[in-house]
């Protein structure tokens, strides 16, 4: 175990080259004059002044020198300084959002992460109960109704369902709105009555004794909590399902119960913990897919996360935005899978990693 | 235990006998079973018995009608225009009720199934979108969208999946390692994102077409399957009859093909099957945040995107969230069905269960 865990750290450098390689050659989809948004914000008009730029900042470089220079960033001519460079942090500008990708990142991240947090427990648990749920009443009208229940959430579109509720929690009830927060809260935070600590409005409320801000906080977060729990419990339970049926009706099963175990102690000591492995990698990848921006919701519920700030980009056409966040998503999610992995090396000890 | 196995199998295979020797429990076998197999029959019984696949298929059967019929149930403006363009009544924001008449750019024909509603003149029969997009010809017009960006999509991602998963999964060591770490590399963007960036990095050199973002859903949906079906594989590798077969010499495509695959494959089949509906959901999200087809092309998602604009009087203007929005979520909805019955029907061990 420990030698799978090590070799596995091992790799991650392979992985973090792998990642940017792969972001790096979707780069050269642009044309030169689309890529010098890596390195400067202001592009001039006039046909030389362009060629200057590109040849100023290498875009016609071969491959290897301008991947180099993706990475450690360039010499400004002009005025000698360093910009650009991924591993410096600067990920280039946003030509849509007019400013620069990385704080981009910084602002809307920890949205993203708190939405993340909130919505990640609902959605496995429940999810996993209720797959379990259908598996031991297999057949009868409480599986139906489950299967029924799912497979009405596998149909409906992420952002039907959105609109759905946003029709009625908020345009009809006005219980529920879109967005982060309410007027008044970005106020007080503009007027300093409400220090921001980590970003993430439900700890910084916590932080300041905040309740009434806290409230508000969730107030917001529940709709988008509510689609995105409704549309991944379908998977949860169709996995769980039927990697539980399966559990259930091999051999051992039985001999557990001839053995006098209690029906409750087969289905979950000795079925339950077989089944998990399915489970394991597909809670770990709604964990890294919740983590990553949720597009769809965040757009349709307008909360301000990563996901959404890529669709408008995307929809603008600015590609080094959505590049830049994509490269940002894929190292946070070579850790994210390091730990699935662990994860699932731990659930099955059957699996022998050569 | 290994007698009473020895002992069934004998007994069905003599079973199976009679039945191919064309003396079987009904004397003789119909000209089906003749060409397909037993086996084949007896799947596409149980298949057109369940309610839940005859409910898809009726739904699916409806829709294949519209698609085939929908230049005679809406008919386009003019021969000259390509008929995916949805005929625009100016450019009116505030969306039109359903049954308000329609003004610019009506369709010199009436469609034939006016004279049974008694309807004289071009109508919006279900309303316009913001921006005074018929949705009544979307909807009909989409249908032929839907169908071809999912088929060709889960088709497309379950093949290269399956092959891949296999490959690394059966042969382990060194391929494995490389083929995971691909996949890795693939999977570290997540899905959605991933596949904007290349759509968004596409879309420039193929155009608005559908093509941009079919291929980004396809390049980024792989990796699922493989990874899922190589974690089935793992397991069942490992089985006493995979270890027997190799004993005994025979070709690692034949084990992989006759063994391995047909035992491993259904989690992947449950997969790939509830996919399809998902991918056109996918699709139809990536219209609906403006990265689809052009502005204007018959397409649900982007149908649906146009509400958005009256985010805050959704109630008022409910038609245009709810009737594209119907229209994608039976859709989606009866390939699900089909999905589960197919599951239902091609897992034997499910099937002993009932």
């Amino acid at each position: 175990m420990t030698n799978y865990i090590i070799r596995r750290i091992i790799l991650i450098p392979l992985l973090l080259v792998g990642v940017s390689l792969l972001i790096f050659s979707m780069l050269q989809f642009l044309s030169p004059v689309a890529r010098s948004a890596l390195y400067i914000k202001d592009l001039p008009k006039s046909e030389e002044a362009l060629d200057a730029v590109i040849i100023a900042y290498g875009l016609n470089d071969p491959l290897p020198l301008q991947y180099w220079h993706w990475l450690v960033g360039r010499t400004n001519p002009y005025t000698g300084e360093t910009v650009g460079g991924v591993l410096r942090g600067d990920f280039g500008y946003s030509h849509s959002a007019k400013q620069d990708v990385i704080v981009m990142i910084k602002e809307r991240f920890p949205a993203t992460l708190e939405l993340t947090m909130w919505g990640f427990f609902p959605i496995v648990i429940i999810g996993t109960w209720l797959g379990i749920q259908a598996a031991i009443h297999y057949n009868t009208l409480y599986d139906q109704a489950i299967c029924f229940f799912c497979i009405t959430g596998a149909s409906l579109p992420l952002f039907v369902f959105g609109l759905l509720v946003l029709m009625i929690f908020y345009t009809k009830l006005g219980w529920f709105p879109p967005g982060r927060v309410s007027q008044w809260v970005i106020q007080e935070i503009q007027g300093g009555t409400f220090a921001v600590h980590t970003d993430m409005m439900t700890i910084d409320s916590l932080i300041n004794g905040r309740l009434d801000v806290l409230w508000d906080t969730l107030r917001h977060m529940i709709l988008p909590i509510i689609t995105l729990s409704y549309l991944n419990w379908t998977t949860f339970v169709r996995v769980t399902r039927s990697s539980m049926l399966e559990e259930l009706g091999q051999d051992y099963m039985v001999t557990a119960r001839s053995k006098g175990v209690r029906m409750q102690d087969t289905r979950w000591k000795h079925a339950f913990p077989n089944a998990l492995l399915p489970i394991i990698t597909l809670a770990g990848g709604t964990f890294i897919g919740l983590l990553s921006g949720v597009v769809i919701t965040e757009t349709v519920f307008n909360y301000p996360g990563l996901g959404s700030a890529a669709a408008a980009a995307a929809s603008s056409l600015d590609v080094i935005a959505v590049l830049g966040i994509s490269l940002f998503n894929g190292v946070l999610l070579i850790l994210a899978n390091l730990i699935v992995d662990i994860l699932y090396a731990v659930a099955d000890p059957r699996i022998r990693y050569a | 235990m290994a007698e009473t196995q020895l002992t069934t199998f004998w007994k069905d295979s003599k079973a199976i006998n009679e039945l191919l020797t064309g003396k079987g429990r009904n004397g003789h076998r119909g000209w089906l079973e003749q060409h397909i197999g037993t086996e084949a029959v007896r799947n596409l019984r149980t298949f057109f018995q369940t309610p839940a696949s005859i409910a898809g298929m009726v739904i699916l059967v409806v829709f294949g009608l519209i698609a085939i019929l929908a230049p005679m149930l809406a008919p386009p403006l003019n021969a000259e225009v390509n008929p995916y363009q949805i005929p625009r009544d100016g450019f009116k924001a505030e969306p039109k009720p359903p049954m308000t008449e329609w003004k610019r750019n009506a369709p010199k024909d009436l469609p034939f199934w006016y004279g049974w509603f008694d309807i004289e003149q071009p109508t919006h029969v279900l309303g316009t979108t913001p921006g005074q997009w018929d949705i009544f010809y979307g909807i009909v017009w989409g249908t032929r969208t839907a169908f071809k960006t999912g088929v060709v999509i889960t088709i497309a991602v379950s093949v290269i999946g399956v092959i891949i998963g296999t490959i690394a999964a059966y042969y382990g060591g060194a391929i494995d390692n490389v083929l995971m770490r691909i996949i890795d590399i693939f999977m570290t963007v997540p899905f959605i994102m991933a596949a904007l960036v290349l759509s968004t990095v596409l879309a420039p050199r193929l155009g608005r077409t559908l093509a941009a973002p079919m291929i980004a859903l396809i390049s980024f949906g792989w990796m699922f399957y493989a990874r899922l079906i190589r974690s089935n594989i793992l397991s069942i590798k490992e089985k006493d009859y995979v270890i027997a077969a190799r004993v005994l010499g025979v070709q690692d495509a034949k084990i992989m093909f006759r063994h391995i695959i047909p035992n491993a494959i259904y989690p992947t089949l449950v997969v790939a099957s509830m996919d399809m509906g998902g991918y056109v959901l996918s699709f139809a999200a990536f219209s609906f945040l403006g990265i689809g087809a052009d502005l204007s092309y018959a397409d649900w998602g982007q149908l649906i995107s146009f509400s958005r604009d009256w985010i805050t009087s959704l109630d008022v203007y409910w038609y245009t969230v709810i009737y594209p929005g119907f229209a994608l979520f039976l859709f989606v909805l009866a390939w699900n069905l089909l999905g589960d019955a197919i599951r239902d029907v091609m897992d034997p061990r499910l099937r002993k269960k009932k």
